[in-house]
């Protein structure tokens, strides 16, 4: 039992699939190596759209997902299925063990298949509505990560679909954690997914003036805290992680990669995507992380940022930090892995969570990429000279949506 | 007129089935795995690539690959 009264929650399997690495061992090696995943878009031809550029999952994902069946799937649900056989793999599970009510699945997104539903909307707008694809529903809607994975893996326990934009990664492992904690299921699948560049979706970003336009070098477009960043890069991609009860992960000799022992989320309550004052929200949900962990702020050594790269997330992301911790927030670690990845929305939260997890089993930071002009209102320690050795025994990892909705989550050290 | 192979090409892809499963002989269903929804692909399918409207009465008839071929050729 945890000092909560809550059973322990392990995490035991990684599984990104991401623009900068797919597997765990993959995604480990570019973070260290500070490796950019950011490219020209490839998914289509960006001749009319003002952000060219894109983080995009390259690796072929026929290994991990029937092409028969691929068809029948919208990219988003192709690469959760990656991600969770990854993921699956890597805890050493059997599917007999995986199989019944004691194991759960809850895999989010932030937009669902938006591919699909762009496909279709032509259908519908250049031959009408009796050729929709009868696909076309179970393709799109949000839940059908969450839905496949349970149907993978015989997974018949907790299910339910996250949709907080950007914060649906960390809402989603945080939920899962939830169920172990009260004993609803011994192991969650627990991430997030999202294959978002498309036309419609760079088009509705851009005219938010939301996403860089640094097009001529998109290895350096996305550069959280740095005073000439203008805007997030979109990227796609997974992440599963596997969550397991702690003393059944232990009892089985599994690796355990790190612990989750809190969970906050809060939500604004000001604006559609703009967000509150000195982060207002972003501070309610870290404080709610460190209390139901019992954890004092003092004892954080690194927290991986939201970190977008937008001026409005960074800034109040840091105001946030140092409200929650005081004179310790320079002297702990701050990194963006989205410098590397790009954004990629609803799943970013479980990218980095597993991002969080390999660093605190590896005793390695992530840096944060291309932050070589320092904005000088962000002065924290954003780990910009590379990959960072230190042994930490606790992180935090922070993920903030439009909609106002805020999500953080702490992890200890196995 | 259509011929089986014309047919053929449009049940792989529709049902995402290998080739040589397209027998005369095959039933959607039963033999090339379909369920329901894919079965409304598959009429879907036929109806853009031979140019005819198929009802879901004379769709409910057409349970294999021959009867595919067989019904198409009457409507052209």
């Amino acid at each position: 039992m945890s000092v909560s009264g809550l059973r322990r929650v392990a995490i035991t399997g990684l599984g990104p699939v991401t623009p900068i690495g797919t597997g765990a061992q993959a995604f480990a090696g570019a973070q260290r190596e500070g490796k950019s995943g950011v490219g020209p878009i490839t998914h289509f031809d960006p001749a009319d759209v003002p952000s060219k550029i894109a983080g995009e999952v390259k690796d072929d994902l026929s290994a991990w997902v029937d092409p028969r069946e691929a068809r029948k799937l919208d990219r988003y649900v192709q690469l959760a299925l990656a991600a969770a056989e990854l993921a699956v793999r890597d805890s050493g599970l059997s599917e007999d063990e995986l199989r019944g009510e004691r194991t759960g699945a809850v895999i989010g997104s932030g937009i669902g298949g938006v591919k699909t539903f762009e496909e279709q909307a032509n259908v519908l707008r250049t031959r009408g509505p009796g050729r929709i694809s009868p696909l076309f529903i179970p393709m799109m809607i949000a839940n059908m990560a969450t839905g496949h994975v349970a149907m993978r893996y015989g997974a018949t326990g907790p299910s339910s679909t996250v949709v907080t934009a950007c914060a649906t990664g960390t809402g989603s492992v945080g939920d899962a954690a939830r169920y172990i904690q009260l004993g609803l299921a011994d192991v969650m699948l627990a991430g997030g997914t999202e294959a978002a560049v498309t036309p419609i979706a760079i088009g509705g970003f851009s005219n938010m003036k939301a996403l860089s336009t640094r097009n001529d070098a998109p290895q350096e477009a996305s550069r959280p805290f740095s005073a000439s960043r203008d805007g997030f890069v979109l990227g796609e991609g997974a992440g599963v992680l596997v969550l397991e009860e702690y003393e059944q992960a232990k009892a089985r000799g599994a690796t355990i990669y790190a612990e989750i022992v809190g969970y906050g989320t809060s939500a604004d309550a000001h604006h559609i995507t703009l967000p509150a004052p000195e982060g207002r929200g972003a501070q309610v949900a870290m404080r709610m992380a460190l209390a139901t962990a019992g954890v004092n702020p003092g004892e954080v050594g690194y927290i991986n940022a939201h970190g977008t790269s937008t001026h409005f997330n960074d800034l109040h992301e840091t105001q946030a930090i140092k409200a929650v911790f005081g004179a310790h927030a320079h002297a702990l670690a701050v990194s963006s892995t989205k410098s590397m990845t790009g954004h990629l929305l609803g799943a970013a939260g479980a990218v980095e969570a597993i991002a969080v997890a390999q660093a605190l089993h590896d005793g390695i930071l992530p840096p944060t990429i291309n932050l070589t002009d320092p904005d000088p209102l962000l002065d924290l320690d954003y780990i910009p000279e590379g990959a960072r050795e230190v042994q930490v025994e606790y992180a935090l990892s922070n993920s903030f949506a439009f909609g106002g909705q805020n999500a953080a989550l702490l992890f200890k050290r196995a | 007129m259509a011929t089986f192979e014309d047919v053929k090409a449009v049940i792989v892809e529709k049902l995402g089935v290998d080739a040589d499963k397209v027998t005369p002989e095959a039933r959607f269903v039963e033999d090339l795995g379909a369920d329901s929804l894919e079965t409304v692909e598959l009429i879907m399918g036929l109806e853009d690539r031979f140019g005819i409207t198929i009802s879901d009465e004379d769709a409910e008839k057409i349970r294999t690959v021959q009867a595919a071929v067989d019904y198409i050729g009457s409507q052209q």
